[in-house]
């Protein structure tokens, strides 16, 4: 799919997609890890933050347990009288401003033998310091928490929180410390000392974490109740495993159970007030076993790397959105022309010449190519011009030659048998012509009623020149015959007459015989022609034996040696022009004489045609595909008689 | 003969929760009649029903204008009653025989809750899994009558054990006071899972499972109310039974209903401690693969713990069980 899109697509596709995921992972990695160092830096602060918060809490609580404490140690040491400890009780709410109140309760019969409760107590009512008793029907104080907790354990503790019920509803802790009486070695428990602590002063500590528009911190006692919150309606009615339980959260139900069992963390959370996400901190408050949480809201401590992450992320796809301009752009630059190339190419393709190129000024490859596609176009259309020219003149040259070819051929006898009424003679000739028109020549005629002349002949070069060469030298021949009557005399006087007339320095070799059908006697001459074969009606063939002569047309006083022979009944003159013998086969070797020879003796045909015909088969067997280079001419001429 | 009298009732009453707009309504023939209720407990979810047969307006329904009075750590329901200032009074079964052996002559009118859901819970921690290892622990045990069936308990295993006097709250037990503590299964139970203990980390003993089942809450009035306006008591008795079931089947409204009263009595509460109440009371209360309210008071359930608090000694003799015990749940003419 993708091969077949185009430059500008593909340039789009591969140069964003990778752009793009090489943005993306800077980004991710870039998101991620500052991410992870304002994460890191936020825990750290909360940490610290938290801790903080807890230190000014311990510091509060701590100085106040001193006070109870204190008081236990002096009843252990000494018996006070019940006035004394009114009036210690008082004085020490009055000296303890965040001390809400303070009470000394006995064991049964502890202090005096008859009085089942004993407890002294002092509290703040107003501006007012009030004392009274506790105890009663309606106040077992044995069976209440801030007595029996510390009584069962043997040490000190801070009570879970709770309503003061007419105190104002205010949320009080109670601080209680037992004390004994030692007997020797007998440690009996006697008592329990407290002080009362409002806890408001701790709602406002707490309270005053501000940590963006939205954190806050919470404090939950041992038991996980919520003590303080920004949102009032957990106060004291939830613990932090209610609220797990009813947000179906099994997460924060661990991370309450961390909280009281004295653990510190840093884990993410959602805001009870507003459900946004959150970071919380926890930290233990050592004194009393609660755990302060403090939220720090995601989203506002985050929102700096937020905005810049969202810069980063702008810049991202403006980058982007102007890298996919400015490749469009060059893809274009690179795209237009070669798509006006690739149509110029087609048009080429079709054979029109006369197209438009895109305007390239740029230098570069493709400005190159357009100015090559130009230089090329202009070339071709020049090349076609001369071609146009120089084919138009070929063709016309082509015609005329096929005309004189065709004259050339019409030349030479071409009706066999040529004397049908004469049964002394077969008589048959080939002229297989070249491509191009040759010179090759061959005629018979009667001189007298029982004398056949007959010629066989080859004009020096080809085309027009030798064709009316062969023309001239055909009819002169024949004319001179019906005068002269002897070969050697026709060929003496045509050499006279043609060297005359030559300018051009063209020759023609001529082997002429005149045959006596009634003798079988045969005169022939020889000018510079290849030795015809003479076929024995025996069976033996052999090179007729010539003088040697020049050719026609070379020497103007040139003479002919005349030459007899007797052909017996059955005797075949076999006449050939070189064309034959200088025939070439695929090895650029020549048929020659001798395989001429050899193939005419290997014939066991009997008519003059089918000799002939067979030498042709012969050699296009040799030469096979090599085109024919020269005239090919064969005649035989048998004496039957 | 009475029970299949009895069984009839309370499909009506079931369909009636359902359908009670077709019911006839007294309220249109008469006007309506006083009454007098008091819980024995801070509002919670222990008396959601109620709370919703009030607030539905089913009380008015059965021609009832019922005034709720709420309990607390400083109100005693049996003297409400024994002073006439309340009408009905909703109190456990060992309170209320008692109460009667010492002369109070109140009346079971419709005993809802069957099953006890009283029980010990235990620390796995302190190395408690069963009953044995409760030896030579601490365990904490209600002051007063509640305390009989953890005393029977121990006995009855012949624990050897330091019994620590137990009131509201559990956390001498959260703060390991004591290993054993004393809990209502719909109320302390859950105040400990909300305090951070899993309930695989608890051991638990229903005194119910230990053939010391003492049903609870039920509804009393007074020997005379009872004998004079019979229609009366069980009026309010089917009306407060149907709003049971309503509390049942609307659970969130109920809820939001019993955060209402907790508001308004400014008692700290939580709506996922009210859920498990009333769950929970729906488990002791709900009888018949949970779709009836029986409101009868069994013979054997009776005496088993007439019998426990007299060996006890908390009472002297056993009330006979005809005398404490009269169904109120069906319909009785005045006439």
């Amino acid at each position: 799919m993708m091969k077949n899109r185009g430059i500008t697509f593909k340039l789009i596709f591969f140069i964003l997609t990778s752009c793009t995921l090489i943005f993306l992972l800077t980004f991710g990695y870039n998101y991620l890890f500052s991410r992870r160092i304002i994460i890191k830096g936020i825990e750290e602060n909360a940490r610290n933050m938290t801790q903080l918060t807890v230190n000014k809490i311990e510091a509060t609580l701590r100085p106040i347990e001193k006070v109870p404490q204190s008081l236990a140690f002096l009843l252990e040491q000494s018996l006070c009288k019940k006035e004394d400890l009114l009036r210690v009780l008082r004085s020490l709410v009055e000296n303890s401003p965040e001390i809400y109140g303070a009470a000394i309760a006995f064991e049964p019969y502890a202090f005096e033998k008859d009085a089942l409760y004993f407890a002294p107590y002092c509290y703040r009512e107003k501006d007012m310091i009030k004392s009274a008793y506790l105890g009663g029907d309606a106040y077992q104080y044995f069976y209440l928490d801030w007595y029996q907790i510390p009584k069962e354990l043997g040490h000190s503790v801070w009570s879970e929180p709770y309503y003061d019920e007419g105190g104002g509803n205010i949320i009080m802790s109670t601080y209680s410390v037992p004390f004994y009486k030692y007997d020797g070695e007998k440690k009996v428990f006697k008592g329990i000392v407290t002080a009362d602590v409002s806890l408001s002063w701790l709602q406002d500590i707490v309270s005053s974490i501000k940590i963006g528009d939205t954190g806050y911190g919470f404090l939950i006692s041992s038991n996980g109740r919520v003590v303080t919150h920004p949102h009032q309606d957990l106060i004291m009615h939830e613990t932090i495993f209610s609220i797990a339980e009813a947000r179906e959260d099994i997460s924060l139900r661990q991370v309450g159970k961390d909280m009281i069992n004295g653990k510190s963390g840093f884990i993410p959370f959602n805001s009870l007030v507003t459900g946004s996400s959150c970071w919380m901190a926890y930290e233990p408050i050592p004194s009393t076993a609660w755990s302060l949480g403090v939220l720090f809201p995601k989203d506002e401590l985050m929102a700096g790397i937020t905005r810049l992450n969202w810069v980063v992320l702008f810049l991202g796809i403006f980058g982007f959105l102007f890298l996919l301009v400015v490749i469009v752009l060059i893809a274009g630059t690179i795209a237009r022309p070669l798509r006006g190339l690739y149509k110029a190419t087609k048009d080429i393709g079709t054979g029109n010449l006369d197209f438009d190129l895109p305007v390239i000024k740029s230098g570069d490859e493709v400005g190159k190519l357009t100015d090559s596609f130009m230089y090329m176009k202009e070339s071709l259309k020049r090349y076609i011009k001369d071609l146009k020219v120089t084919t138009a003149a070929k063709e016309r040259i082509e015609s005329e030659l096929k005309i004189a070819h065709d004259i050339q051929m019409n030349i030479v006898p071409k009706i066999f048998p040529p004397f049908p009424e004469r049964k002394e003679i077969d008589l048959y000739a080939l002229l297989e012509p070249a491509k191009e028109v040759g010179g090759d020549l061959y005629d018979f005629f009667f001189i007298s009623e029982d004398r056949l002349c007959f010629v066989i002949g080859d004009v020096s070069g080809k085309g027009v020149p030798a064709a009316l060469f062969m023309a001239v030298a055909k009819t002169m021949i024949k004319a001179v015959a019906h005068e002269l009557g002897n070969p050697d005399e026709i060929l003496e006087r045509v050499n006279k007459e043609i060297y005359q007339g030559n300018d051009s320095c063209m020759f023609v070799t001529v082997f002429c015989g005149i045959l006596d059908l009634k003798t079988g006697k045969l005169c022939y001459a020889n000018a510079g022609h290849n030795p015809p074969l003479i076929i024995k009606n025996a069976g033996s063939v052999d090179f007729l034996n010539i003088a040697s002569n020049p050719a026609i047309g070379i020497i103007e006083e040139a003479a002919f040696t005349g030459q007899e022979l007797v052909l017996l009944p059955g005797d075949a003159i076999y006449m050939y022009t070189d064309g034959a013998t200088e025939a070439f086969s695929k090895q650029r070797e020549l048929f020659s004489e001798d395989r001429l020879k050899d193939d005419v003796s290997a014939c066991k045909e009997t008519s003059a045609q089918r000799i002939v015909e067979n030498t042709i088969e012969k050699i296009k067997d040799f030469a096979k595909d090599v085109p024919q280079s020269d005239d090919i001419t064969i005649m035989v001429l048998k004496y039957l008689k | 003969m009475h029970k299949t009298f009895v069984k009839i009732f309370l499909i009506i009453a079931i369909l009636a929760c359902f359908f009670y707009t077709i019911l006839p309504t007294y309220a249109s023939e008469n006007k309506l009649k006083k009454a007098s209720f008091i819980s024995q407990w801070v509002p919670q979810a222990q008396f959601a029903g109620y709370y919703l047969a009030y607030e539905k307006g089913i009380y008015k329904k059965y021609g009832l204008d019922v005034d709720i009075i709420n309990g607390g750590p400083h109100v005693s329901p049996c003297d409400s009653l024994e002073e006439k200032r309340v009408d009905f009074i909703n109190i456990g079964l060992n309170t209320a025989i008692v109460a009667r052996a010492n002369g109070l002559s109140l009346v079971d009118i419709g005993q809802l809750v069957q099953r006890s859901a009283l029980m010990l819970v235990a620390k796995k921690s302190s190395g408690i899994e069963k009953i044995e290892d409760i030896n030579n622990k601490k365990v904490g045990v209600w002051t007063g009558i509640s305390q009989i069936q953890a005393l029977s308990f121990i006995k009855k295993y012949n624990l050897d054990v330091e019994v620590v006097p137990q009131t509201y709250s559990v956390n001498l037990f959260l703060r390991d006071g004591v290993d054993v503590v004393s809990a209502m299964w719909y109320n302390e139970y859950h105040t400990i899972l909300n305090s951070g203990y899993d309930a695989d980390e608890l051991t638990t003993f229903f005194f119910a499972d230990h053939d010391l089942n003492f049903p609870e809450d039920g509804i009393y009035a007074l020997e005379e109310t009872v004998k004079s306006k019979p229609r009366f008591c069980s009026d309010f008795v089917r009306a407060s039974i149907e709003g049971w079931i309503y509390a049942f089947t609307h659970p969130e409204e109920a809820l939001d209903i019993v955060l209402k009263y907790t508001k308004e009595a400014n008692i700290p509460a939580n709506r996922m401690h009210q859920k498990w109440m009333l769950e929970r009371m729906q488990d002791l209360m709900l009888i018949n693969n949970g779709i009836e309210i029986s409101g009868i008071l069994q013979e054997d359930d009776y005496y088993r713990v007439a019998d426990e608090l007299k060996n006890a000694g908390m009472i002297d003799t056993i009330p006979s069980f005809n005398a404490f015990y009269k169904y109120c749940g069906a319909y009785y003419d005045e006439k």
